[in-house]
This record gives structure tokens, C-alpha cells and sequence, in this order.
């Protein structure tokens, strides 16, 4: 009877063992996780999205937000600004709503009270890479001002002392946020070297025909040009296209300022088409804003109420420091789009 | 042709050298040999297309689809070889699908009789549309390593890029086209009064085919010259303001968009004035935003001098033209 008693009381005692393991094992994160982020739709309106950053990062997004349950979707605006107006308008009035609107903005202040709308809606919104004269949610990218500033040193450095000192601009426009900052930052840097001056900075309006054609005036009314800073590698294609016709290539370091993608950069870098190139990680914008969603979905926040600047470090990559690693590649996405 | 002594176009050849001769007094570096050659390279794809341009609006048509045709086969033939596809595979199926468009848009205005202005804007949303989404996958697409096209583009005869070269020929081939065969000929006929000349038994409608093809394939040419020189061609085109950049030259040279009017003198004298003067403001380091203020107040200023020389006429105009 005593050995039956014992042997119920050891059994009764591994199974308060057993439960209470199971207990310890319950770690509260997975449910409280899968619970915030289930069905939650994200939505992205870039300025268009057949262009390299667009599409790197709707790979990136496109790879992880399936596996929290979330649902991905883009838009097309090709460059309209109005169309780009239209989409945001259409994802307020959705149904169901979206639950976070990542933007990338044409300028400074055509889409900010529709992303006050998005918000009052309870639609969170990202701005990424464009800044707005708008209080995001998050916005993500690189602070444009020191990347002028970056592109501005490295212009110095690779002209170096014994140079004409003399360095041409390439600009995008007058409108868009990241072509003033730039710029901006381009002249502040300049100013703190002595010697060093921009003597020219036409507009490329973005375009690749027009920068090669004001980078050939550029340089043919100033060819002691040692070193020319291009806002986008989109168009910077121009000004190297001109540089090599002008048979200028080892006198003119060009700097480009882009998104780090491998045809787009590195393989200009590698060619000698481009001397740097000054670029934001695609990469890390997306783990970026994927961090954000995480944080703002299991947190009792209202879209609006917090906001906060999520800049990526900015690298130069240039022949010195170039390894197969530099860049991410589109192919990458090849086959998931 | 207009012959009174104050023709638009004397006006605007007039123009061009005062702005030249400005130029060369207050801007070091304006007149030189070197100078002169860029500006007549800026304008030597633009001269292209208004060449083509031309061609269909002296016959009283308009065709807004030329950028995106300039772009999209470009862009499509170069995403066939990077695919691996054979160059002869590439360049035969794309210089159909040029000629497609151009037949397409000549018969829509012809036989269907929808005003050209709509006819091409939708066909070239269209042929955007359709490229962009179905055929290529990104909106830059790069020429590949060691084609025919990087020569075209290191190519110069006597300092003149390859380009330039082609925008003569073309010039000389317009001119000729124009001028001496009857079907250019008869084009200044049917743009002054469709019906007569249809009536007179000019095959009117048959001849628009022909223009639109045309333009068409000095589309493609100019694609194909701006991929030589950038190593890639870049779909954003369509957005910029090339296409009133190209209606820009015609109109200020002088050719009237009532049709009937001008030739190739005329988009020599417009292109010139465009490149001189965009030139100058960029050597003066005059910012965009003034550019494209100076641009289109000299276009304002051409359009109300063409409505004043070349007044509409009420007793051929058509609900539809521009």
C-alpha cells in the first residue's frame, strides 16, 4: 500500500514537473507576434516601378511579409505625379484599408495632405527614399544633405590638391526634395576647401540625353574639370557618355549618387564609366521598414502620433574599395516578380 | 510656300543669329569649332524627329506617338538580344513592329477617319503600355557588351559624331523625298485641301499610310542613335518634354500645323534656333526652371505668329485639327 501510495506520489510529482516545464516552455512572443501581424496588408506607391530601387525593394518586402501572414501590394504610378495621387487616394478608400502606405514621394509637398488623409484614415505611411514636408510615420532613406556632403568629399578627395580644384554639378531639378539637399550639402563641404570650386551645375531634368548634352558644354567651356557630381545614376549614364566621347575618362572622376544596384553601379564603377558611386542600401531601407511594421503593429500606436527618421548609412563605393559584395543585384528578384 | 518678306521663318533665322552673335560677345567659349559641333549634336536626334514630324504635319496630321515608338522598339530589340535572341531575329521583328504602328496610325486617320491628334496619343500610350508591361522587364535596358551600336556611337567622320551624320543624310533624303517624287509632292496638296486633292485623284489616304510610316521609322532611328551614344535606352523619355520639344522645332521653323506649309529648311531653321539658344542659357549657367520658361514662351510666341501667317482655313478645316 506504502509502495503504491509512493509510486501515485512520484507519478503525481513528474506530471506537476511535466506541466510545469510545459509552462516555461510557452515563450508569449510567437502568439503575441503572429496575432499583430496576421492579414495586415502593406501597400507601396513608389514614383514608378520599373527602376532598380522600386524593385529591390519590392523583392525584399515581397520575401518576408508572406511569412507573417501580411499581404504585399504595389502600384504603378510611372512617373505621374497624378497618378501617384490617385493610387494613395484609391488605397484610403479601400476596403479593407490598408494598414501601412509606403510612399516615395516626387517632391516636397505634392502628396502631403494626402498622406495627413492616409493617417486620420489609420493608415500608417512610410516615406521612403523622398522627403515631404509631411510628419511620417517613418521615413526611410538617406539624409540627402550628408550625401551631398559625402559626394562633395570624395569629389575632393579624387581631384586631390595638385588639381585645378575645379568640380561641375550635374543636378536633377528644382523641385525635387533630394536635388536641393544635395546640392545643399554639395556647397557646404565645398565651402570648407579652400581652393575648391563648382564652376558649373546645370539641370540633367533627370534625363540621360540631357545630361550627356550639358556635361559636354560643362566640360568643353571648362576642361580643367577634375571631378563631376551626377544626382542619379538613372541619367549619370549621360554624363559618363559624354565624358568618354570627350575622351575625358582618366582626367574626370564622376561621381554618381544611386541605390547601389549591380548594373546600375557596380558595373559602371567596374568599366571606368563611373569613378563612385554614393549609395543608400536598398537592403537595409527594407529590413528597415520591416522592423517598423513590427514594432508599430504590436504597440498600441495611432497612426500620427509618433514619427521618427530611419536614415541608412551611406557608403562610397569606388575601383579602391569595390568587391563583388558592394552591390545587391535586381537579378536576384528575377524570379519571385 | 510663304514669300512675303517677313516669313516666319526669316524671323526666326534672324533670331537665331542675334542670339548667336549675343552669345559669342558676353560668353567665352560660345564661338568655337568644338561649340559649334555640340550644338548641332544636341539637336541632331531632335532633327530627326522633326523631321519625321514634319512629313506628316505638311500633309495636316500629328503624330504624338513618336517618343514612345523612338523608346519602346529600342528598348524591345535590346531586351531580344539580351535574352539571347539572334540580331537579325531581333532587328526584322521590331522594324515590323515599327512598321505596324506606322501603318496602324496612318489607316486609323485615313480609312477611319479619327483626327490624328487622337489616334497617335492613344496608340503611343498603347504602345507604351503594352512594351512596358509585356515585353520588357525594367525601364532602362542596356545595349549589350560589343554591339553594333557601341562602333555607331564611337564613330566620327572629319570630329562629327555618327548622329550628325545621320541627321544630314536624313535632311538630304527629306528634302528629296519632298521635293522631286510625287507622293512628297502631293503631300503639300493634301494638307492644304484634302478633298480637292482627293477629288483631283491623288491617292490621298493611301499617302498617309506612307507618312505615318514614316515618322515611324525615324522614331526608331533616333531611337537607336540615342542608345549608340548612352549605351542604354531609357523608357522615362516618354515623361520628359521631348515630345513638344519636337513640336517646338517644327512650329517655330516655321511649318504650319494647318498643314500645306514648310520643309526641311524649316526644321533646320527651328533646331537651330532650339540648340543655339539652349546652348548659350547652359553655358550662362541658366537654371532649368528659366530654360523651360524662355522654351515655351518662345512656343507661344510661334504658335500665335503661325495662326497670324498661317490662318486657319474655314473653307477646308475639319472638326479635329489642330
Amino acid at each position: 500500500m506504502k509502495i503504491l501510495t509512493s509510486t501515485m506520489g512520484a507519478v503525481a510529482l513528474a506530471a506537476t514537473c511535466l506541466t510545469a516545464s510545459g509552462a516555461a516552455a510557452q515563450d508569449p512572443g510567437p502568439a503575441a507576434y503572429a496575432n499583430a501581424m496576421e492579414g495586415k496588408r502593406i501597400v507601396m506607391i513608389p514614383m514608378a516601378m520599373g527602376f532598380d530601387l522600386a524593385q529591390g525593394w519590392a523583392g525584399y518586402l515581397s520575401q518576408e511579409i508572406p511569412n507573417f501572414g501580411g499581404t504585399f501590394e504595389t502600384r504603378d504610378p510611372n512617373w505621374s505625379v497624378e497618378a501617384g495621387a490617385q493610387a494613395i487616394t484609391e488605397a484610403i478608400a479601400a476596403d479593407p484599408k490598408p494598414d501601412v502606405l509606403i510612399v516615395m514621394p516626387p517632391d516636397l509637398n505634392s502628396y502631403s495632405k494626402l498622406m495627413r488623409r492616409a493617417q486620420k484614415a489609420g493608415i500608417y505611411v512610410f516615406l521612403i527614399d523622398n522627403p515631404a514636408n509631411f510628419k511620417a510615420d517613418a521615413f526611410f532613406g538617406g539624409d540627402w544633405t550628408d550625401m551631398g556632403r559625402i559626394e562633395a568629399r570624395e569629389a575632393v578627395r579624387a581631384c586631390g590638391e595638385d588639381s585645378s580644384k575645379q568640380i561641375g554639378l550635374v543636378q536633377g531639378d528644382q523641385t525635387n526634395a533630394t536635388s536641393l539637399f544635395q546640392y545643399a550639402g554639395i556647397v557646404e563641404e565645398i565651402a570648407k576647401h579652400p581652393g575648391f570650386e563648382i564652376v558649373a551645375k546645370p539641370d540633367s531634368n533627370w534625363d540621360a540625353t540631357t545630361s550627356r548634352n550639358v556635361t559636354t558644354t560643362m566640360l568643353q567651356q571648362n576642361p580643367d574639370i577634375c571631378a563631376i557630381i551626377d544626382f542619379w545614376d538613372g541619367d549619370a549614364i549621360g554624363a559618363a557618355a559624354a565624358i568618354r566621347e570627350l575622351g575625358m575618362s582618366d582626367k574626370v572622376h564622376l561621381i554618381a549618387n544611386g541605390g547601389g544596384e549591380q548594373t546600375a553601379d557596380c558595373d559602371m564603377i567596374n568599366s571606368g564609366g563611373y569613378g563612385a558611386v554614393v549609395s543608400t542600401s536598398v537592403r537595409r531601407e527594407s529590413y528597415d521598414m520591416l522592423a517598423m511594421m513590427k514594432y508599430l503593429f504590436q504597440n498600441d500606436i495611432k497612426p500620427g502620433e509618433t514619427s521618427a527618421y530611419i536614415y541608412t548609412e551611406t557608403e562610397t563605393i569606388n575601383s579602391e574599395n569595390i568587391t563583388s559584395a558592394s552591390c545587391w543585384s535586381l537579378k536576384e528578384f528575377a524570379s519571385a516578380n | 510656300m510663304n514669300t512675303s518678306l517677313f516669313s516666319q521663318e526669316r524671323i526666326v533665322i534672324i533670331a537665331a543669329a542675334l542670339i548667336a552673335v549675343l552669345a559669342s560677345v558676353s560668353l567665352s567659349g560660345f564661338l568655337n569649332v568644338t561649340n559649334a559641333v555640340t550644338i548641332v549634336r544636341s539637336i541632331s536626334v531632335l532633327g530627326i524627329f522633326a523631321l519625321g514630324m514634319a512629313i506628316v504635319v505638311i500633309g495636316r496630321g500629328i503624330d504624338l506617338s513618336m517618343v514612345a515608338v523612338m523608346a519602346m522598339s529600342v528598348a524591345w530589340y535590346l531586351q531580344m538580344l539580351n535574352s539571347g535572341r539572334s540580331e537579325l531575329f531581333a532587328l526584322s521583328l521590331v522594324l515590323l513592329a515599327v512598321v505596324f504602328i506606322g501603318l496602324v496610325n496612318g489607316f486609323l486617320v485615313a480609312y477611319v477617319r479619327v483626327p490624328p491628334i487622337f489616334v497617335t496619343l492613344a496608340t503611343g500610350l498603347f504602345v507604351f503600355g503594352f512594351v512596358r508591361s509585356q515585353l520588357i522587364p525594367s525601364d532602362a535596358i542596356a545595349v549589350p557588351n560589343g554591339h553594333w551600336l557601341e562602333a555607331v556611337g564611337k564613330f566620327r567622320l572629319a570630329g562629327l559624331p555618327a548622329d550628325v551624320l545621320v541627321f544630314i543624310v536624313l535632311s538630304l533624303l527629306v528634302f528629296l523625298f519632298l521635293r522631286f517624287t510625287k507622293w512628297g509632292r502631293y503631300a503639300y496638296f493634301a494638307g492644304d485641301n484634302p478633298v480637292t486633292a482627293r477629288i483631283t485623284g491623288m491617292p490621298v489616304r493611301p499617302m498617309i499610310l506612307l507618312r505615318y510610316t514614316l515618322a515611324a521609322l525615324f522614331s526608331f532611328i533616333a531611337g537607336l542613335l540615342t542608345a549608340a551614344s548612352l549605351l542604354s535606352i531609357q523608357t522615362r523619355v516618354i515623361n520628359s518634354s521631348l515630345l513638344y520639344d519636337i513640336i517646338l522645332v517644327v512650329v517655330i521653323g516655321g511649318i504650319g500645323l494647318s498643314g500645306g506649309k514648310g520643309g526641311v529648311r524649316n526644321v533646320l531653321v527651328g533646331a537651330a534656333l532650339i540648340g543655339i539658344l539652349l546652348n548659350a542659357l547652359t553655358i550662362a549657367d541658366v537654371s532649368l526652371l528659366f530654360q523651360n520658361l524662355i522654351k515655351s514662351a518662345i512656343l507661344l510666341v510661334a504658335i500665335i505668329l503661325d495662326g497670324v501667317l498661317n490662318p486657319r482655313d474655314e473653307q477646308t478645316a475639319q472638326q479635329g485639327d489642330i
